[in-house]
């Protein structure tokens, strides 16, 4: 398609923007002011429209495709939260009515969201309090790990540096630990994609502030060893930080905080269903025990003894600061809000039962076509399986199975994540999906299979049917045309 | 895979070759081809002092990002600017055109520490 | 079975299902967590319908005032947005998919993310755009690292004149890093250019400006740009997107690296997101700038097409190297941008920016005839100025929300000192007659005894 510069003609409008009437000149003065206008689209409403509408059709969507995405949760999301997210009940309100003398009185009703939602999920993680301040998941990540620095400083314990976070982790771990200071030691991985007890107790030390855990790990497994790891850290003086980009496989059948973490993250776009749109805006939240509520972020929403709501101040001699401006991505959260008052305690338990009982469905049907590195053990919401037979046998690779998925109509799972699985294809069907489907999909790779062994080099040749074939990427990164 | 038998060697597949009291560096044709296409190379400054074993260069792929940690120590003598422009040259040519950069001012003792083409292949098939 | 799960399977799929898997219940697949480390019932109220979940949100959105007539901005503003914005961006094609992971199936979302960095690039005059970051705040600490990654240093001149809740993020989120930030105090209410030079020195990693200032003040920081070069610095500058529709942008400053919120572009105030983060900077720097990058390729066959790429920086491939956490863009609200400036266009939105500067020409004017009440800077501004009152502001306001105006934001909340001083926004949605009434009301509530 063509961009929408290459559609553009001078002196093509679009919307016209309101004029109060007012006849005054700016107060700008000339060498403040921009040489020339900026070289925007001159397009008519309907070609805007018409163009991102025919951009939107050119991509695989929940809505439209079965998206077995693994490692991110694309399940269905519910179609009222959307329409509950754009009240303008909601979305006309200034963010700095909150901090305002007589402003919150003007927005009870959306503190009252964040109250309840924070309320909610200390409840689903079993968390003394939850903060709903961070962006998205990774950010989330860097509130957990910032509090955990923050807690050690104040006890006079600076020197706990290093944070320990086995191979099997998100790269945002690292990454999000590095940012708030840590050092990292890499824990392996045994033979059953579980922590390695005896390299953990080698790595535990009166230097190390934390461990990082994703429960069930990014294998989609759940390491039975969890209660003794969290032992095993507490004891050394470190704290345990959930990972919780895997919540939606346990919640309502177990609790971080029982499972004896201190903090947690949570990603709403993900566990609790607030669409994922292309990449973001997502929402975290953080949930920590008492012993880390002092640091949380500023603000924080407060409910009094006669039910008002307000927004108070975090003690500013131990709260971390600020993460978000205000109450992270607000109208993302409603969504998460209104998701979990629909579920209710059971829809919620079912939810993540269903999810597992699906990937777990979907590993049994697979298991003769496609090899399974942790074949002996239920998985949880996501199976992982690779290619490494179809690779041996006929040269065709994990990139091509999922390329020939395109195909078919369905997304490819997620493909060389994690790491320590060669050839790693990762499949998260998620709840919302009905039998027919994963039927389906398992009809389909296993003529995948098939036709890795009669006809290899059309595995190679894939995709023929989407609107574009496979591109180029080392000329895209080489050649860096990065706008137009 | 190529090993050429006049260069040293290390465990981070970096190569190192001394002629005249200066240091050739590079990677080994078995870390290019790890790497994929290479695509971008961040290069030393000259005139910077290094010991063994620091970061002297990144080199990117479309998939990988990979750090050259120096062999010796000494200090950055020339750098290969025309990786700038082409990059692939790395993949092409990893022990002659695609190298990273000189050094001058070098302890030669550190050769001591490396491997040689013999022990580096015996290397590369323990590491399979 | 509740119903309530958005789980399609009947009675009979169930038993087949767990059949096939050889096992006898769903409590069954939990048996890998320890059994007195599960719950069997969470503690929250059983499932409702959809219609009285929305009944029960809409019940709370009522709760708000979400009529108020907006005055206040502080970063966050109250403009135009045409409907078509959130038409296109909410249809499900674009809503529900994910990162773009396989290009052949998301050009759909590849081309938009290049077309916003188009947009951004021509709006800021700078040559590199990424996809977005979280917010504006978030984008000024990634600039400061990106900095550090470029040069090494560690100090910071900050313009005491920046979003003070910006400023707080950035100490927040750098807390751990060892970086030191100097604020240089303002000078009528905007950076004190003189200041800043004379303390540029081999030392400082970055100059970080902010233009419109918080106060609403208008400068060109060509001069600080070309100071902080010759000291082997960067400058950050802050911008407001839609001023740049008719403001002197950070390309033409030669600025290195331009962020800011682009919540102005086509994003409603939503009680504080979500918004839009965005990071321009030079080609140069393009592989130091943290977050995801689009660009232009083609497939075997010739076509045009579009993948996320330099993603070797990114923290999935990098881990602890990489140059930040961030996996993630605010792409739907970018995908709204987007749509946005298509919307506006070019003649479109330098008027939305003209036409929000005369109003706040015309209240400056009308607020400032009021006895008592004169303008606290002589700087020139742009859409945004501040007023300083005979009493406090913070009262002052809070008897104006209660005849249904924001008047603007208190000073004082944030910068002790100020407590008289009251930051007055204008966009293109005020009209005359509104802004005629705000003179009266806040004349009226100044003769009124406390």
């Amino acid at each position: 398609m063509k961009l929408i510069y290459e559609e553009s003609l001078p002196k093509r409008r679009g919307v016209i923007p309101p004029k109060s009437g007012v006849t005054c000149e700016t107060l700008v003065p000339a060498n403040c002011r921009r040489g020339e206008k900026a070289p925007l689209p001159e397009v008519s409403e309907l070609d805007a429209v018409r163009h991102y509408t025919n951009l939107s059709r050119l991509n695989y969507s929940v809505d439209t495709n079965f998206y077995p995405l693994g490692s991110c949760t694309m399940k269905y999301n519910p179609k009222v939260n959307e329409q509950i997210s754009r009240l303008e009940g909601f979305t006309a309100l200034h963010p700095y009515l909150s901090l305002v003398p007589g402003g919150p009185e003007n927005v009870q009703g959306a503190l009252e969201t964040i109250y309840e939602t924070e309320q909610k999920l200390c409840e689903i993680t079993g968390m003394k309090a939850v903060t709903m301040q961070p962006f998205a998941g990774a950010n989330g990540e860097f509130t957990g790990v910032m509090l955990i620095a923050a807690y050690h400083k104040d006890h006079g314990d600076a020197k706990r540096r290093r944070m320990l976070i086995p191979d099997s982790a998100h790269g945002t771990n690292p990454a999000s630990a590095m940012m708030a200071g840590f050092e990292i030691t890499a824990i392996p991985s045994d033979g059953k994609g579980w922590v390695d007890l005896e390299a953990l107790k080698a790595a535990l030390g009166d230097d190390v502030a934390g461990l990082m855990l994703t429960a069930p790990n990014t294998v989609g497994l759940f390491d039975s060893n969890v209660g003794e790891i969290c032992d095993l850290v507490h004891k050394a003086g470190g704290l345990m930080y959930y990972d919780g980009a895997n919540l939606n496989a346990i919640m309502g059948h177990a609790r971080p905080g029982d499972l004896g973490f201190d903090v947690v993250h949570l990603n709403m776009h993900k566990t609790f269903s607030t669409p994922h749109g292309g990449g973001g805006p997502g929402a975290g939240a953080v949930g920590v025990k008492e012993n880390l509520v002092p640091y949380l972020p500023t603000p924080r929403v407060t409910k009094t003894a006669d039910g008002k709501f307000e927004v108070g101040k975090a003690d500013s001699t131990k709260s971390m600061g600020h993460i978000a401006p205000f109450f992270g991505n607000f109208c993302v959260m409603l969504k998460a809000y209104a998701y979990m008052l629909q579920l209710g305690a059971e829809g919620i338990r079912e939810a993540s039962g269903m999810a597992v009982l699906n990937a777990n469905y979907l590993k049994a049907r697979l298991q003769d076509t496609f090899k399974f590195p942790f074949q002996d053990q239920i998985c949880m919401h996501e199976c992982v399986c690779t290619s490494e037979w179809q690779l041996e046998k006929s040269g065709v690779n994990t990139l091509d199975i999922a390329k020939m998925l395109l195909d078919r109509g369905y997304h490819a799972p997620t493909v060389y994540f994690p790491l320590i699985v060669h050839e790693a294809i990762m499949i998260e069907p998620t709840e919302t999906e009905s039998k027919e489907v994963l039927d389906g999909f398992v009809e389909s790779m296993k003529e995948i299979a098939k036709i890795t062994e009669t006809d290899p080099e059309a595995c190679h040749r894939a995709p023929e049917k989407t609107p574009i074939g496979r591109l180029d990427e080392v000329a895209a990164a080489k050649n860096m045309i990065l706008k137009a | 895979m190529s090993v050429p038998s006049e260069l040293f060697y290390t465990k981070d597949h970096e190569w190192v070759k001394v002629e005249d009291g200066k240091a050739t560096i590079g990677i080994t044709d078995f870390a290019q081809h790890e790497l994929g296409d290479i695509t971008y190379v961040e290069l030393p400054k000259a005139e910077s002092t290094v010991s063994k074993g620091n970061e002297i260069a990144t080199i990117e792929s479309v998939k990988a990002a990979s750090d050259v940690y120096s062999p010796i120590t000494g200090t950055v003598d020339e750098v290969n600017e025309s990786l700038d422009a082409s990059p692939d040259v790395i993949n092409s040519d990893p022990y002659g055109e695609g190298w990273i950069c000189t050094l001058k001012d070098i302890v030669v003792d550190d050769l001591n520490t490396l491997m040689n083409a013999e022990q580096y292949e015996a290397f590369l098939k323990e590491e399979k | 079975m509740s119903n309530y799960g958005f789980v399609p399977h009947g009675s009979e799929d169930l038993s087949e299902m767990l059949a096939a898997v050889g096992v006898s219940s769903v409590e069954e697949l939990y048996s890998a967590i320890p059994e007195k480390l599960r719950i069997s019932k969470l503690d929250l109220p059983a499932g409702i319908s959809e219609y009285e979940v929305s009944k029960k949100l809409h019940a709370l959105a009522k709760k708000n005032t979400s009529d108020l007539v907006c005055f206040m901005g502080g970063g966050f503003y109250d403009h135009f947005i045409p409907a078509a914005v959130d038409a296109i961006a909410s249809r499900g094609e674009f809503t529900t998919c994910y990162t773009p992971y396989q290009p052949e199936v998301a050009q759909g979302t590849l081309q938009t993310m290049f077309e916003f960095q188009s947009g951004m690039c021509r709006l800021t005059g700078m040559e590199v755009s990424n996809a977005s970051v979280y917010d504006g705040g978030s984008a000024v600490f990634e600039a400061a690292a990106m900095s550090f990654r470029v040069n090494g240093r560690r100090r910071f001149l900050v313009d005491g004149a920046m979003n003070p809740i910006y400023r707080n993020m950035l100490e927040s989120y750098a807390a751990n890093m060892n970086f030191e930030f100097v604020e240089v105090a303002p000078k009528d209410g905007k950076a004190d250019k003189e200041a800043i030079a004379a303390q540029l020195d081999d030392t400082v990693s970055a100059v970080i400006l902010q233009n419109p200032s918080f106060f609403g003040c208008v400068d060109d920081y060509t001069e600080t740009a070309e100071a902080a070069r010759k000291a082997g610095a960067l400058s950050i500058l802050i911008c407001y997107p839609l001023s740049l529709a008719y403001l002197k942008t950070p390309g033409e400053m030669g600025i290195d690296i331009a962020v800011g919120d682009a919540q102005s572009l086509g994003l409603p105030l939503g009680f504080g997101g979500p918004y839009l983060g965005f990071m321009t900077t030079s080609k140069k720097l393009a592989r130091k700038m943290p977050g995801r990058i689009c660009g232009e390729t083609h497939d075997k066959n010739g076509n045009r097409g579009f993948v996320l790429t330099l993603q070797a920086r990114e923290q999935h491939i990098r881990r602890e190297k990489a140059t930040s956490n961030i996996c993630s863009n605010q792409n739907l609200c970018a995908i709204m941008a987007t749509i946005h400036l298509a919307l506006m266009g070019k003649e479109g939105l330098y008027e939305a920016a003209e036409e929000s500067a005369k109003n706040a020409a015309y209240a400056l004017k009308k607020l400032t005839a009021i006895p008592g009440v004169k303008a606290t800077f002589s700087s020139p501004s742009f859409n945004e100025f501040a007023i300083d009152l005979p009493k406090p502001a913070s009262k002052v306001c809070e008897k104006l929300l209660k005849v249904g105006i924001a008047a603007g934001i208190p000073l004082g909340e944030f910068f002790p000192g100020m407590e008289n001083a009251l930051l007055v926004a204008l966009t293109e949605k005020r009209t005359i007659e509104e802004i005629d009434a705000l003179a009266a009301k806040l004349e009226a509530a100044l003769k009124e005894e406390d």
